[in-house]
């Protein structure tokens, strides 16, 4: 198909010489370099670029910029390289690009569900889905599967991302957000000052308004003083210009972020390049240069698709030398669209009509069009639009806005485009970010920014400040007062304004919703928010049901829930729910913009922490060991731990049962590397020990070992492990694995807030050490072989540690227990790690040394009755609770942390949830973990809980299986039976035990 | 994103390195044993949510491990002041009329 709409302009802002081809919906279509892919589409005559939402109506191209509701598209050829979403409006087009509509089914010209929304439009009021599919509840999943395949928007790629992004961050002194004339202008301005100035633009290129306008400075065409003040900008080293550039979002203490598309306009995934990159901008003046947006008017039939915003279309006929029609009807309540009625006659179309809603008007704009001969109709609206896919016509008739009436018969006009403007919105939504109200202002009737505690300024459109002399002299201004505010410059623009000649305009009249001779319920469909099919007559239903703040209606009716954010339609809906509630605009106010400003990819936003860069793991000296002997790995925080170590043909259960019974009968291995260390020194350890744990540290002697629990200040475990006393000053405490960073953080927490005057530090060294555990009958034999020092029971007790030689490197021993088997666990420097491990394996291998992994240590002291904080506890568990009160002190002087608390009322009662054991009348059924347990099991639903199992497992050495669980009351209940209804309906029956199954003497221990 | 000044390191740094640690200010009762369940339930659970001036502390945890106080709005989230362990605000909500 030919560019049947280009015509034979002058613009700049295309490249003829070089013709890019592209696909929409299947057909393949040409435009230039410079267009986006809505200039193209338009060049090439398409009208229909999508189906509505809801009632599924065709649906054109209506904006030029980041308003745009419905030309939102699926972009890319591939399930790697598609995005979902982004604004045809706002996407430069690229040889070979590949975009469709996101919705519409089976395609945008036959739409099945239109038959619908003819035939249901009145079927489908606000609140519609809340109404009708929430009865019957259980059918909702039906309706949902439909209502998706109807409607919808984009779909996610199916396959990664193959492109690149990454993040900056930044610091200035003046940042400017916007690179339209008033931008423009102030980054020059504050530049000159020698401050430190970023400016960005969300278009291709920077000059913002001035791209598409006509209007001369300095008697030459606006281009000409963009490319010159871009050029002096350039020249400066002081100032970094980002076009491609969209601020999404102004954070609180002055940091902005940006979002550079680097290489989407160059085509799919390009290898040499970071594809987009965020910039995080800490400056120390912000000034938003964020212009305005013009406002549609709300009127009947108003999205068949060649109905437009009035600066749209000149946008296109100026911009990219496409006049989006033929035959034009300007509807205005204002002297500035008439340039459009200008632009659309000087590209030599005819323009039918101007329908304007004011009595009169006798500015300069309006007398120019007089001249060139255009009909003008005042007082008068556009109250009905005919035509489906295309506009055929339209209805104009007097109106009398002050009442909302049309007051006489409408006069039919035959036209293909309708280009509206209501006046403009200053676009206030970074300004809201940080929580600063919009205020009113009923000069421009708009919204500008409000009171921010924010180091901000504000300029040219968004202050409401639009004849474009002032625009710019308002942006120099600005520019020296922001750069003073940062310690630069006289707070003076020392350079010369250019010169424009503004045209001298009438005033506009606030108006937004164009009157029907039928009421707004019962007139043609007026849409507000386009995006998800909003009607005027959908807000006033909502109002007359009681929803009156406009965040209840904008939730209730979702307007402004789109992708558009309610850019386009937000004011609209406000000034019609103000009306229809007999209140001000100001009175019924305004919904707060929140970032994003314009959606923002996930790449983008992940920068470079992606895949192994998102979150270290983290690996202990013997990592490669564990890898060539096929264990299997489990993550524990960010470490990666040997599960267990199948060998061939083995299930996951027999190895655990084999890894099991090893280190029962002879002697096992396991990597306790990951075990937190935190080495603690200074005169007032000992004491500083007493108060956070809840045993005594006074009497532990150097050479000693002893295990610790933790608590909250509630009472509450929080975490256990053995400290080991290396001299009267110096202790090595360590920690569960996962628990590491927190208790680090806890003992300083302590110390440095409320007890500063203990001579006491704390270092972390997990990493310095590598730690392996041998475990079983055989343990000592193993180590006798390869260690220096006497290791028999006599001269290396149980609770002992000792300092030796083992395998040639020096080693700290601790004989402690978590398998209740006699255990050495020997530390060596961690770059001695994998040498030390494969001497213990040698010395092991007459033994049948087994390596065992968490699964196994998880068994081995479950059957001891060992609790892990986490698993067994939950941040409700008392050591009294675990029936571990042997481990609570009960002489120290101190009111250690979490003592007081065990008194509490609370905390004494006897029905509290309590550690016992199970064991299930079958014996190899496994509880499964989780599984809610009652007293008893004849019980209407919903049943008395009384407790649950945190740990069950099948014993290969006790040869039954058993489970800990905490219950109620339950240390007086053992012997009883409980029951735990499962989640396959059957009820299995266990018996309350001891939670030490297995040497409950702990004699095995002590050899 | 909050930009705080870490008193010990004396210098501004982003939220990002910083890890908040509740309110500021609350004193461990020195004889626990003798004060009454519900005085100890005070100090244990009840903190203030104030609309304006709160002081609160937190934690340079990427940064010198050190806690610190700060006197933060919690309407605007400006940062009146930051001060180290052991002294007093010099920003309190009866000088700024709020409580």
């Amino acid at each position: 198909m030919s560019q049947v709409n280009r015509i034979a302009g002058s613009s700049k802002r295309i490249n003829r010489n070089r013709t890019l081809t592209f696909s929409f919906n299947g057909k393949e279509y040409k435009g230039f370099e410079g267009d986006t892919v809505a200039s193209a589409l338009l060049a090439n005559g398409v009208d229909v670029v999508g189906r509505s939402f809801k009632y599924s109506r065709p649906r054109g191209i209506i904006t030029s910029d980041s308003q745009e509701p419905n030309a939102i598209f699926q972009i890319g050829s591939t399930q790697a390289t598609t995005i979902p979403n982004p604004r045809a409006t706002q996407t430069d087009l690229y040889q070979g690009l590949t975009a469709s509509s996101t919705n519409g089914w089976p395609n945008v010209d036959f739409d099945l569900m239109g038959t619908v929304g003819k035939l249901g439009g009145s079927m489908m009021p606000p609140g519609f889905y809340y109404k009708t599919f929430m009865f019957p509840q259980s059918l909702w999943m039906s309706y949902e599967h439909l209502i998706r395949k109807g409607a919808g928007l984009g779909a996610s790629p199916q396959q990664s991302d193959p492109d690149s992004y990454d993040k900056m961050h930044h610091h200035c002194d003046v940042m400017i957000v916007g690179g339209g004339p008033a931008g423009l202008a102030a980054a020059l301005s504050a530049a000159q000052t020698g401050a430190r100035v970023i400016i960005s633009d969300e278009q291709n290129e920077f000059g913002g308004s001035l791209l598409c306008s006509t209007q001369q400075i300095d008697g030459q065409h606006p281009s000409q003083w963009v490319e010159k003040t871009v050029a002096q900008l350039s020249d400066m080293d002081n100032v970094m210009l980002l076009p491609r550039s969209t601020v999404f979002g102004y954070y609180d203490h002055n940091l902005v972020g940006i979002n550079e598309r680097r290489t989407d306009h160059l085509g799919e995934h390009q290898l040499q390049s970071t594809r987009q990159r965020v910039h995080k901008v800490r400056a120390k003046q912000v000034i938003l240069a964020t212009g305005a947006h013009e406002r549609p008017l709300v009127y009947g039939n108003n999205d068949v698709p060649g109905c437009m915003l009035a600066n749209a279309v000149s946008t296109y006929i100026n911009r990219y030398d496409v006049v989006p029609g033929n035959q034009l009807v300007l509807m205005t309540t204002n002297d500035n669209a008439y340039k459009t009625a200008i632009d659309w006659h000087q590209a030599g179309r005819k323009v039918v009509a101007i329908v304007d809603t004011r009595s009169t008007s006798n500015g300069d704009l309006v007398n120019k069009v007089r001249k060139l001969g255009i009909d003008i109709i005042f007082g008068h609206g556009v109250i009905d639009v005919k035509g489906s896919k295309r506009v055929k016509g339209v209805d104009v008739a007097p109106i009398n806005a002050s009442n909302h009436s049309v007051t006489g018969p409408a006069k039919h006009f035959v036209c293909d485009t309708v280009a509206s403007s209501g006046g403009w919105s200053p676009v206030i939504h970074l300004s809201s970010h940080t929580g600063s109200r919009p205020v009113w202002n009923e000069d421009i009737a708009g919204f500008v920014p409000g009171d921010t505690v924010q180091q901000q300024h504000s300029c040219g459109g968004l202050e409401g400040v639009y004849a474009l002399s002032k625009v710019i002299s308002d942006g120099f201004t600005t520019g020296a007062v922001a750069a003073q505010a940062a310690g630069k410059g006289e707070g003076r623009y020392a350079g010369k304004s250019p010169k424009t000649s503004d045209p001298q305009e009438d005033a506009s009249m606030a108006l937004f919703h164009i009157p029907h001779s039928k009421k707004t319920s019962r007139a043609p469909k007026q849409f507000v928010d386009y995006q998800n099919d909003v009607t005027a007559a959908g807000i006033e239903l909502a109002n007359r049901e009681g929803f009156e703040s406009i965040e209840h209606v904008k939730r209730y009716t979702a307007l402004g829930f789109g992708t558009d954010q309610g850019k386009l339609g937000n004011i609209n809906g406000m000034a019609i729910t103000a009306k229809s509630l007999g209140k001000t605009i100001p009175e019924t106010g305004t919904t707060i913009f929140r970032p994003m400003y314009t959606p923002t990819t996930f790449g983008a936003l992940a920068g470079a922490d992606v895949k192994h860069l998102f979150d270290p793991a983290r690996f202990s000296a013997m990592h490669k060991w564990h890898l060539d002997n096929g264990a299997e790995f489990e993550d524990v925080g960010q470490w990666k731990r040997p599960w267990y170590f199948p060998q061939p043909g083995e299930t996951m259960q027999q190895s655990l049962e084999r890894e099991c019974l090893a280190t029962r009968n002879s002697v096992g291995i396991l990597d306790a590397s990951t075990l937190g260390k935190i080495d603690i020194q200074g005169k007032d350890a000992r004491e500083f020990l007493n108060r956070v744990y809840t045993n005594p540290w006074s009497k532990l002697g150097v050479g000693k070992c002893r295990y610790g629990v933790m608590c909250k200040e509630d009472g509450m475990v929080f975490d256990d492990g053995v400290t080991v006393c290396l001299d009267d000053n110096r202790f090595i405490m360590t920690t569960t694995t996962g628990g590491a960073a927190g208790v680090l953080q806890w003992l300083e927490l302590w110390h440095q807030t409320e007890w500063p005057e203990l001579e006491v530090y704390f270092s972390t060294v997990t990493d310095h050490w590598s730690t392996m555990t041998i475990s079983g009958p055989n343990a000592r034999k193993v180590l006798e072989k390869i260690c220096d020092i006497d290791v028999s029971n006599d001269s290396f007790k149980y609770m002992d540690w000792r300092a030796a030689t083992v395998a040639g490197v020096k080693a700290r021993i601790f004989r402690i227990s978590f398998t209740g088997e006699l255990s050495f666990e020997i530390n060596v420097q961690a770059n001695y790690g994998m040498h030390a491990w494969k001497a213990v394996m040698a010395a092991g291998e007459e033994f049948n040394i087994t390596p065992y992994g968490t699964e196994t240590m998880h068994i081995l002291r479950a059957e001891k009755g060992f609790i892990i904080v986490g698993q067994d506890t939950d941040g409700s568990v008392t050591p009294q609770d675990l029936d571990m009160d042997w481990v609570v002190g009960k002489k120290k002087e101190f009111s250690f942390i979490g003592k007081r608390s065990w008194t509490r009322f609370d905390n004494k009662r006897d029905d509290r949830k309590q550690m016992v054991g199970l064991k299930p009348k079958d014996p190899k059924f496994v509880l499964p973990e989780g599984a809610q347990i009652v007293f008893e099991k004849n019980q209407s639903i919903p049943m008395k809980m009384v407790g649950h199992v945190t740990s069950s497992y099948y014993s290969a050495c006790m040869g039954y299986s058993f489970a800990l669980a905490v219950v109620k009351g339950g240390i007086s209940r053992k012997g009883d039976s409980v029951f735990l209804p499962l989640s396959d309906g059957t009820t299995v029956e266990a018996e309350i035990c001891s939670p030490v199954f297995y040497d409950p003497k702990g004699d095995r221990q002590n050899v | 994103m909050l930009l705080i000044h870490c008193p010990y390191c004396e210098e501004m740094r982003e939220e990002e390195e910083f890890s908040p640690a509740g309110q500021a200010h609350i004193v461990r009762p020195l004889q626990p044993e003798e004060i009454s369940d519900e005085q100890w339930a005070h100090y244990l659970f009840f903190r203030k949510n104030p609309r304006g001036l709160h002081h609160e502390m937190w934690l340079h945890a990427a940064g010198c491990r050190k806690y610190f106080n700060a006197t933060r709005n919690t309407v605007t989230y400006e940062i009146m002041e930051t001060y180290k362990m052991g002294l007093k605000p010099s920003v309190t909500a009866s000088e700024e009329g709020q409580s």
